[in-house]
């Protein structure tokens, strides 16, 4: 099954087989996501965004025509092993806390010679037009497999960044008067039948934490800790929260800690 | 002479580097209101405003290693709102619960992705049980199934179910629960419909 591509209706059907006969009880949906995520451990449609982000990361490109194998995600330039599971993190040459698609934006203007504007234009995939990011995104956690999330905050401004991601996961607003912390600040609730993780512990942050980025069943399309964040702030009513923004990657810095020691099991597989 | 002038100078150096002293420590809350506002671009219906906090969403944005709110800070939010609730002229508080089962069971509105000119929903269903039909219930609001049964003897239920939508901070400060009246997410035909789905005899709430 590996590299085939199921069709979006063809998973949308196996998705509503296995809901339609279990949904007597709320229970049964999150059971039938789990039965439906070990039916497709071994087939995740992510390997072909993995696939893809690997000849992006190998491939020249840009005016400089170079690839972003020599890029530093903060383990050395071109060490991808463990990178993920170890970011976001403050970097020395561009003086910030960085998470991973904004690092890539700036290794592809830095190395690859690419204008920002022209980067940051589609940092989602949508139906054709496919996003880069989430394709390196899928590569470079991948090499993340098995390890454990480490974001320890060693210094001034990853402590900065979390703290300033702990007060935004609190921050109500909008016509709902809702905050992350709204959903997500406790434990064993559920919206709707979905459970909620409360992602300011560690044992749920952790299990969140580690499955992004995920393959979106829902969608078809792979998606990343960016997205997450923006997707869940539409929801909460906000306005757009910019890619790469300083409260997008507050908030990742404030999740991945709060994550840390979680067992790194991205890509992973969602509703 | 010059000693005092030193003294003086020291004192106020004192004074004025106090405040920023404390600014450097206590700012934190501050810094986040300025990265929100930087970080977000109005969208759709979701303008920046909705970024701007009124006094329930800012007393409300503690986190857990801030002071719980006083008593007096209670007091005081619970008033506003409660002043503020806007009931219906005609004194008629309850509409319709078939239409308010649509309402409790939508969850569009609002959201930049969202069409304005269609009316929003209450999606009461995301946090609570309503009903014994809908097993699709969330979990965050207590079960409101046989509403009616379980507040029976109260004269005066329907006005306060119709204030308790409009404006839920008016009765539990930091509730969790949108203020539907209060923001206009729910118009006051809408919010009728809603208590009719909660008090009607006949509303799938109200059935054994």
């Amino acid at each position: 099954m590996r590299g085939f591509r199921l069709s979006k209706p063809a998973l949308g059907l196996a998705f509503l087989a296995l809901f339609g006969s279990s949904i007597v009880m709320a229970q049964a949906a999150s059971d039938a996501l789990a039965q439906y995520r070990e039916m497709m451990a071994d087939d995740n449609p992510a390997d072909l965004w993995v696939t893809r982000g690997a000849e992006l990361w190998k491939a020249p490109r840009g005016p400089r025509q170079v690839s972003l194998e020599q890029c530093d995600l903060g383990l050395g330039a071109g060490v991808t092993k463990g990178a993920y599971a170890a970011l976001p993190r403050y970097f020395n040459d561009a003086k910030k806390v960085m998470d991973l698609e904004t690092r890539l934006v700036h290794c592809m203007v830095t190395l690859q010679g690419m204008k920002l504007e022209d980067v940051v234009r589609q940092p989602y995939g949508s139906g054709s037009r496919r996003s880069d990011f989430e394709a390196l995104a899928a590569y470079i956690a991948e090499q993340s497999r098995g390890m454990k999330v480490s974001v320890p905050l060693r210094n001034k401004a990853e402590r900065k960044a979390y703290a300033l991601g702990e007060q935004i996961f609190f921050y109500r607003g909008g016509t709902h008067d809702f905050a992350c912390a709204t959903c997500h600040g406790e434990t064993g609730t559920r919206i709707r039948m979905q459970d909620l993780p409360n992602l300011a512990e560690q044992a749920d942050a952790r299990k969140a934490y580690v499955a992004w980025p995920a393959y979106r069943v829902s969608q078809g399309e792979l998606r990343t800790m960016q997205w997450r964040m923006n997707d869940c702030l539409r929801q909460q009513r906000f306005p757009d929260l910019a890619f790469g923004s300083e409260a997008s990657i507050a908030l990742i810095t404030y999740l991945a800690h709060n994550a840390d020691g979680g067992v790194m099991a991205a890509p992973g597989l969602k509703r | 002479m010059i000693r005092k002038s030193v003294r003086a100078t020291v004192i106020l150096a004192a004074l004025l580097l106090t405040p920023l002293a404390l600014a450097a420590t206590t700012g934190i809350g501050e810094q986040a209101k300025m990265v929100v506002q930087q970080s977000f671009r109005a969208k759709g219906q979701a303008g920046m405003d909705r970024l701007v906090q009124d006094d329930v969403q800012r007393i409300c944005s503690r986190t857990p290693k801030q002071a719980p709110l006083s008593a007096k800070e209670i007091e005081r939010l619970m008033r506003s709102q409660e002043a503020a609730i806007r009931y219906p002229a005609d004194g008629n508080y309850v509409g319709d619960w078939r239409e308010g089962e649509k309402i409790a069971q939508s969850g569009i509105g609002m959201q930049f992705s969202d069409d304005p000119t269609k009316p929003a929903g209450g999606n009461c269903y995301a946090c609570h049980q309503l009903s014994k039909t809908e097993i699709s219930y969330g979990t965050i609001g207590p079960s409101l199934y046989q509403y009616r049964a379980l507040r029976g003897d109260d004269p005066d239920l329907a006005r306060r179910t119709y204030a308790k939508i409009y404006n839920p901070q008016a009765f539990l400060p930091c509730s969790k629960m949108p203020r539907f009246g209060h923001k206009g997410i729910l118009t006051e035909a809408q919010i009728k419909d809603v208590v009719a789905l909660l008090l009607a005899p006949a509303s799938p709430v109200n059935q054994e």
